[in-house]
């Protein structure tokens, strides 16, 4: 068998790499030469030689088995990459740095005037009901009035080629150690192609990220004392954890590693004795970062932290309760927010959304739900939610039923068809869907990751892109066009 | 460094230390066993006696005979004196720790832990028994000298070390008592051969036999072995040594002075006795004492440098 384009399947989708059969797309059509020039044999030989490298590299992430206990597996990844042209990119991360600027803006208003309710943009009703607004946060300023440092937005691309946002994780986004571990490992087995297209470069991230939170010490310093903060091994993203302490060479702790003091002040508990600590980057949830002012039965967290951080002695990234804008009928006004706030039009759109609060969205989606996607407002990692084109009348019955018992707890969007990109299938290349996670941090100023990290579905057809589900990765390269 | 991490490390070298220990000791027995007539023979009992869990022992099984005590010291995951427990404990605080650990290290301890798993039946036979607990010291000998020739030595080298020598130490004064107590009556001069085959074998069980030879160039015979395994400066299962070892340690920790104060008396203790001027009861009464120290010396490393004990609070 050998690779012939004019074979390849993309009419109806949107490929990022095949524009039609036969014709690559924009300034990278010569890859599909290359590929094709290395043969299938070639291919299949280099996408094994990637899965020795993740082996030996120790790259995994943990699923939790059925018999109750964690297995690590070796990370999903396939080794053709996603091209996007820099020109392209600019206008996306400018997209971002808005958005998550706007975010920031929101989150900090919610918990101090709430301006954006008195004007009459933002629904009183929409905040009451949201899960992730904390009380215990309303008041506080946290340093340079930044709530979300590390957001991790998702971005789809339609079979028209616009790009959405479809959603953004404010609480604990993770993902980012697969990026930079994608782009070691597709160095390793495709040196020739990459010295070609000269990707531009991604494993700036972990000083990115220990700059962002420095810039949120307490006590300046040239090198503030910051601790990464894991609920543990058993984590699904224990390996991210232990990955970023390590890239930024600073600590990695978990709760029982810390506490309080009657100063109000967090330490650490070495084998010097204890040592402030300035920042902590929690990968945490809210709810189990300090059982005194949330949930007292976790022994996750840190007895007195919220204490700490109110006082700002220690600050928290991301804070406490920016998780209020991670909410997905929230999502449905981020339009709206980036112009109350920056008085300007989103560069990114927004995914079509119902909001099934509102009546004539609400009777839409019980309508067309064999059109559309449902989600619940608080859930992630692709759980809870109703695929209308691969849902049964059953489905779409029980879903009917759970919206009308809740509505603020839903939204709906069209079905979109996500883009494609060509995937080792077997010994052939096939289209398989992918989504985008870049990740924006923000501090004393904005950086967005050079690309981000590419989720494919690896299941034929499927757009569930998540590792818990059948999810693959791919390496995405941002090319000077 | 974390103290959470120092008493990772030091409970890695400890169960490492134990599971050694411990496959030296059942396979000593069996050897000793077949060298002795079998009205005398003292059979597995004290091998359970050892590791000080007879009273859970009999709780759980229904004699000592032979194939139940050797499950109970290879493969009997409820206690934490088996070889399987002591390995998989090893592996699960080197999972944490994997930052200061070399990967050969670690690669190392995971086939150690799923060999002792996998071919834990071939342990339990007579047949399979010696092949299955050479591998299983060969291998703790291999991390050991890999931790040793590649890991960084500073404060997390220092409390590898700490971990080992405490838990040699104990183990030592364990087999001391246990083997002693067990012996032959002193004057039963037609059993004088067999009474030399049995100390042979404590020796053995700690490969000090030809250590032995080569430092006290005489047979083999009660007063001078005591003697060698409790004092001796260069032997490094002697208690002498491993109490020294763990001394040379904590002085290059910071905030040492506590634990220090009581390896120091442990150490002087152990210089001014003369166990084996002891009868049986007293020996036992001294290496009781002994221990009681060794505990008293874990108890001040832990309250140092290790994190308090964790305390959970029920809900109200």
């Amino acid at each position: 068998m050998s690779i012939d384009w004019n074979l390849y399947p993309c009419q109806d989708l949107y490929d990022e790499l095949v524009a039609a059969p036969g014709q690559g797309r924009n300034a990278f059509a010569g890859l599909l030469d290359d590929l094709k020039a290395l043969g299938p044999d070639e291919l299949v030989a280099r996408q094994e030689a990637a899965e020795v490298a993740i082996k030996e590299m120790g790259i995994t992430f943990t699923v939790y088995s059925e018999e109750g206990g964690t297995i690590d597996r070796a990370w999903p990844f396939d080794i053709i990459p996603r091209i996007i042209p820099k020109s392209e990119w600019d206008r996306v991360e400018a997209g971002l740095k808005q958005r998550v600027q706007a975010l920031n803006l929101f989150i900090d208003d919610l918990y101090h005037d709430q301006r954006i309710i008195k004007d009459g943009v933002f629904p009183a009703a929409v905040l009451a009901k949201s899960v992730n607004f904390r009380p215990q946060c309303v008041g506080v300023n946290p340093p340079l009035g930044i709530w979300a440092h590390i957001c991790g937005s998702d971005l789809v691309r339609d079979a028209d080629g616009t790009i959405y946002v479809l959603e953004d994780n404010l609480r604990v986004p993770s993902g980012v150690s697969y990026m930079l571990e994608n782009r070691l490992v597709t160095k390793r087995v495709f040196p020739e192609l990459f010295e070609h297209y000269a990707p531009l470069p991604v494993d700036d991230y972990p000083s990115q990220l220990f700059d962002t939170l420095a810039a949120l010490s307490p006590r300046p310093a040239d090198y503030p004392q910051v601790a990464v903060l894991t609920p543990g091994i058993y984590n699904s993203a224990y390996f991210e954890h232990s990955y970023l302490a390590q890239q930024m060479g600073c600590e990695l702790v978990e709760g029982r590693d810390l506490f309080v003091d009657t100063d109000d002040c967090v330490y650490m508990r070495t084998v010097d004795g204890p040592k402030q600590v300035d920042v902590i980057y929690r990968r945490i949830d809210d709810l189990f970062l300090d059982p005194e002012a949330f949930d007292p039965t976790s022994t996750l967290g840190v007895p007195g932290l919220m204490r700490a951080w109110t006082a700002g002695t220690v600050a928290l990234a991301n804070a406490p309760g920016a998780g209020v804008a991670d909410d997905k009928v929230v999502y449905a006004f981020v339009p709206e927010i980036i112009k109350y706030y920056l008085d300007a039009d989103a560069i990114l759109p927004n995914v079509p959304t119902y909001r099934c609060m509102e009546p004539e969205a609400l009777a839409y989606t019980l309508a067309n739900m064999e059109r559309m996607v449902v989600k619940p407002a608080n859930e992630s990692g692709g759980y809870g939610m109703l695929v209308g084109p691969a849902s049964t009348a059953a489905d779409r019955a029980q879903f009917a039923r759970l919206i009308q018992a809740d509505p603020r707890n839903y939204i709906a969007q069209p079905a979109l068809k996500l883009s494609t990109v060509p995937t080792i299938i077997g010994r052939g290349l096939e289209p398989r869907h992918v989504d985008l996670r870049p990740f924006i941090l923000s501090a004393d100023r904005q950086q967005v990751t050079m690309g981000g990290l590419t989720r494919v579905a690896l299941r034929k057809g499927s757009l569930v892109v998540n590792s818990s589900q059948g999810g693959g990765s791919k390496d995405t390269w941002i090319v000077p066009d | 460094m974390l103290s959470r991490v120092a008493e990772n490390i030091y409970w890695l070298a400890r169960y490492v230390e134990r599971a050694e220990n411990t496959a030296r000791i059942v396979s000593v027995n069996a050897n000793l066993l077949l060298d002795l007539p079998r009205g005398i023979a003292p059979g597995w009992q004290p091998l359970v006696y050892i590791t000080g869990a007879n009273a859970w022992f009999e709780e759980h099984y229904p004699d000592y005979g032979e194939p139940n005590v050797v499950h109970f010291l290879i493969g009997d995951e409820r206690h934490s004196g088996s070889i399987l427990y002591a390995v998989a404990a090893a592996r699960e605080n080197c999972r944490t720790i994997r930052d200061f650990v070399p990967r050969e290290a670690w690669e190392l301890l995971n086939e150690l832990y799923l060999y002792a798993r996998d071919e834990l039946e071939r342990g339990t036979t007579k047949g399979g028994r010696h092949g299955y607990l050479k591998h299983i010291i060969q291998s703790t000998q291999g991390i050991n000298g890999l931790l040793s020739g590649t890991m960084l030595h500073d404060q997390g080298y220092e409390f590898l070390h700490l971990g080992r020598f405490m838990e040699r130490a104990d183990m030592t004064t364990r087999i001391i008592d246990v083997r002693s107590a067990n012996l032959l009556p002193h004057s039963t001069t037609d059993l004088q051969p067999f009474e030399t085959i049995q100390w042979v074998s404590v020796l053995k069980s700690m490969t000090a036999y030809q250590a032995y030879r080569r430092s006290e160039q005489v047979r083999v015979q009660r007063e001078r072995v005591l003697r060698f395994l409790f004092q001796h400066k260069a032997f490094p299962r002697a208690v002498w040594h491993c109490i020294e070892s763990t001394r040379q340690s904590l002085e290059k920790l910071p905030r040492k002075d506590a634990a220090l104060r009581v390896a120091g008396r442990v150490k002087r203790n152990l210089e001014a006795a003369e166990p084996w001027l002891l009868d049986q009861q007293q020996l036992h009464a001294y290496v009781d004492e002994l221990q009681l120290s060794i505990g008293e010396l874990h108890t001040e490393i832990a309250k140092t440098w290790f994190p308090p004990p964790l305390v959970l609070e029920a809900a109200a």
